[in-house]
């Protein structure tokens, strides 16, 4: 009776999501998405009995304040935490955060409010140049703690989830079509994140699935081993804050200022900690050195040695954008405003993933695009701290500028060799003062918003004017990199890189200076005068020989 | 003085020769693939033998070194001026008109004095070099922290891998001088049994007669 039971059931939901495929194909609204995997959770409330949660919902504010009437000092704590206010001050100064910095992607925040903002952790930040709590902007709690899987936010809706009636053609921020949100289910649902609540902003920054980071795709959602080794869902099915652990609502884990290691910690799972490096669970001395391991104990006190000047991550992720998902590498934005022969804009699609998907390769309103897949990262010398090139800060326009620069070098005791994505970019700067330049490319009603009009003079001028930067009117397009440290996609131990990938000429360290890498390099000093003296025994030994052989024929001769 | 077969080489000192053979096999065929000259083992493994092997080695020089002194033989391997000359030349001509070596086997001095100079560079420089070198290799992790370490490193490792060059010329002219004379299996032979045809005075052969037989093949026996 069972099996039967199970047998119709997936018939019909194979029914059901066959007659849904067929429906996204013409009409313009979706329906939501099914409920997520629940997270094992050992809470003792049942949101979905609370009379607050029960009252109609006329808006995501409305829940806010639902939530608030509970949980007192949530808005408290994360009205303070980056996710809300996009502000850094790094430890030397600068002025960082989404709010403030210049990107190698859609490039900035300011004058483009209402799409970018759609993935605030708020509701309604449309002013760049106004701190979002001063705005009144309240905080999306079901952003991160919606477990029923159908909420989300409009992709250009300032952080507004789509309700109904959803207006037809509205995207989401994972750039789906559009379903209305029902704020009640969504309110009695929640939990505690799960990999889904911050992928739906993370995996798509950049404006697509793994477009930014190259290392964290809509593939996490639900890895595999091969992907992600901790997060895999055969496997210790990590969510994203098993190791972004939190306090008073902010995150482990940070871009601008990476911790680089906790090598004392080597705690146990769930012990109270406030960093998310691999040593906080690892140590520094991860290979095991049990004498039963016999040989493999010598390997593995090697490879210990190691973790003094590798990171963990530059050899167990030997490669990013794994599982199919496409990283882009490249954005050349100086190409953008072309159009076709109907004098309209227009796309090619020259690119196609390793699943079959053809990628926008050129966009009249974006440039030309590069993508890969299992990218090998780039190595550099990393001690956790980044510089940005910020608005302000004069450029070198003959050179390739780097829209964010990695600290550290091999001497100084604290930086480790990273991996990273290295983007390339080229982007709009002032001729004339020599800064890297806003532009104002979202805004469907304006007319200066580059992907409505097409004119980049008019784009540059709105995107200073918003961001407040001082503007000479003169622009031109030059070459950047900006590094994006990859931490996330481990792999499993068995597929971490040989030591022949550096150990080798020509390996992945051949550019970096300061690290002598034994086997790299077989004919240096030692190795030419040592191979020249084999060279000369051979030959004084064969021409003795020789000689040897003569002088008995000639005696028997 | 009469030509008696007499076990030159104890048991331990073959021992000592063939493990050695062995592991300075393995660590030529190990050092010689990490360092990239070879594509015979693939580094990790190469890195984890060469290791094992090298304090195996280690572990057999300390036996020889306490066996060299208490038995007294480390004199065999003190080089001496006397007869260098007559066997430069032997090598360099005689050997080319088929001339006899110059040198005769004595129980005290199992080594012609250009053998004798030989090992003892090798025993007192090229061993110790690579040694020692090896050992700073190894601990690398531990000594880091030291001023200009990522200089002193590349250093140590030319060092190191000069030595194991010098040691490769050492074995290409040992095995090649092997076949000079009664050739390559006659001058093996006694590293294998143990006996060798030399001079003895009447004394040692007295001596030997009296107190250490075994040592001893009679008179007329083969070696």
């Amino acid at each position: 009776m069972k099996p039967k039971f199970i047998k119709a059931l997936a018939l019909a939901v194979a029914l059901g999501t066959g007659q849904f495929a067929l429906a996204e194909s013409t009409a313009t609204t979706a329906q939501a998405p099914a409920a997520p995997p629940p997270i094992p959770t050992s809470s003792t409330a049942d949101h979905s009995t609370f009379e607050a949660l029960k009252q109609p919902f006329a808006s995501g504010p409305e829940v806010t304040k639902a939530c608030l009437s509970c949980h007192t000092e949530a808005d408290n704590q994360l009205m303070h935490s980056l996710h809300f206010k996009w502000d850094y001050e790094s430890p030397t100064g600068q002025v960082l955060g989404k709010a403030n910095v210049v990107n190698a992607f859609c490039g900035n925040v300011a004058g483009n409010e209402a799409r970018c903002t759609s993935c605030h952790a708020g509701y309604g930040w449309d002013d760049m140049s106004s701190e979002p709590e001063k705005l009144g902007v309240a905080a999306d709690c079901l952003v991160c703690h919606d477990r029923s899987g159908q909420y989300t936010k409009t992709a250009t809706g300032a952080g507004h989830p789509p309700l109904d009636p959803v207006k037809p053609g509205t995207k989401t921020i994972t750039g789906a079509l559009a379903w209305a949100v029902d704020l009640n289910k969504a309110a009695q649902s929640v939990g505690m994140p799960g990999r889904d609540n911050c992928g739906n902003c993370h995996f798509y920054g950049g404006g697509g699935d793994n477009v930014k980071h190259g290392d964290l795709s809509s593939v996490l959602y639900a890895p595999t081993k091969d992907i992600d080794v901790h997060m895999a869902v055969d496997g210790p099915n990590f969510t994203c804050s098993t190791c972004h652990v939190e306090e008073d609502h902010s995150w482990a884990g940070s871009r601008y200022d990476v911790t680089m290691s906790e090598p004392e910690a080597a705690m146990k799972p769930g012990a109270a900690r406030q960093t998310a490096t691999c040593e906080s669970c690892h140590s520094d001395t991860p290979h095991p050195l049990e004498i039963a391991s016999g040989p493999e104990a010598v390997r593995n006190m090697k490879l210990n040695n190691h973790t003094d000047k590798l990171a963990c991550q530059t050899c167990h992720i030997p490669s990013f954008a794994r599982g199919g998902v496409p990283t882009k590498t490249l954005w050349d934005w100086s190409t953008a405003g072309k159009m076709n022969a109907e004098g309209k804009p227009y796309s090619e699609d020259n690119w196609t993933s390793s699943t079959g998907k053809a990628m926008h390769t050129y966009m009249s309103t974006k440039g030309d695009f590069e993508y890969g897949e299992n990218v090998t990262p780039h190595y550099a010398w990393f001690d956790g701290h980044i510089e940005y090139t910020t608005g302000d800060q004069t450029i070198d326009p003959t050179q390739v500028v780097e829209v964010n620069r990695l600290s550290g070098g091999p001497g100084d005791g604290v930086s480790k060799i990273w991996p990273f994505k290295r983007m390339e970019g080229r982007q709009g700067y002032d001729t004339v003062h020599n800064r890297l330049t806003y532009s104002h490319v979202w805004g469907p009603t304006t007319d200066t918003a580059f992907w409505t009009n097409f004119d980049w003079g008019n784009a540059i001028e709105a995107g200073m004017k918003a961001a407040g930067a001082e503007y000479s009117g003169e622009f031109d397009f030059l070459d950047t990199y900006m590094y994006w440290p990859i931490t996330h996609m481990v792999a499993p131990a068995e597929q971490a890189l040989d030591c022949a990938e550096c150990h080798a000429e020509d390996g992945r360290m051949a550019d970096l200076a300061g690290v002598y890498l034994p086997g790299s390099d077989p004919r240096g000093p030692a190795g030419l005068l040592g191979m020249a003296m084999v060279l000369l025994a051979l030959v004084g030994v064969v021409g003795h020989a020789i000689l040897r052989l003569v002088g008995r024929k000639s005696k028997e001769g | 003085m009469s030509k008696r077969i007499v076990k030159v080489y104890p048991r331990f000192e073959r021992i000592w020769h063939w493990t050695q053979v062995l592991l300075i096999v393995i660590l030529m065929l190990t050092g010689f693939s990490l360092n990239g000259n070879l594509g015979l083992v693939p580094f990790g493994p190469a890195v984890m033998f060469h290791t094992i092997a090298a304090v195996l080695l280690l572990a057999l020089w300390i036996f020889a070194t306490f066996w060299l002194f208490t038995t007294g033989t480390w004199k065999q391997f003190i080089p001496r001026i006397e007869g260098m000359i007559e066997t430069a030349k032997y090598y360099a001509m005689g050997v080319f008109k088929g001339e006899k070596h110059p040198y005769r086997k004595v129980y005290m001095r199992k080594h012609n004095p250009l053998q004798a100079a030989t090992y003892f560079v090798l025993k007192w420089m090229i061993f110790p070099a690579i040694w020692i070198s090896g050992l700073f290799y190894l601990t690398y992790n531990m000594w880091e922290g030291s001023a200009n370490a990522g200089f002193w490193i590349a250093i140590v490792a030319n060092i190191h891998l000069l030595a194991a060059y010098v040691i490769v010329v050492f074995v290409i002219a040992h095995i090649y001088l092997l076949t000079i004379g009664h050739g390559f299996r006659h001058h093996v032979k006694p590293m294998v049994s143990g006996f060798e045809e030399v001079d003895l005075t009447d004394e040692q052969e007295a001596y030997l007669e009296a107190n250490e037989p075994e040592r001893l093949k009679p008179r007329g026996a083969q070696a």
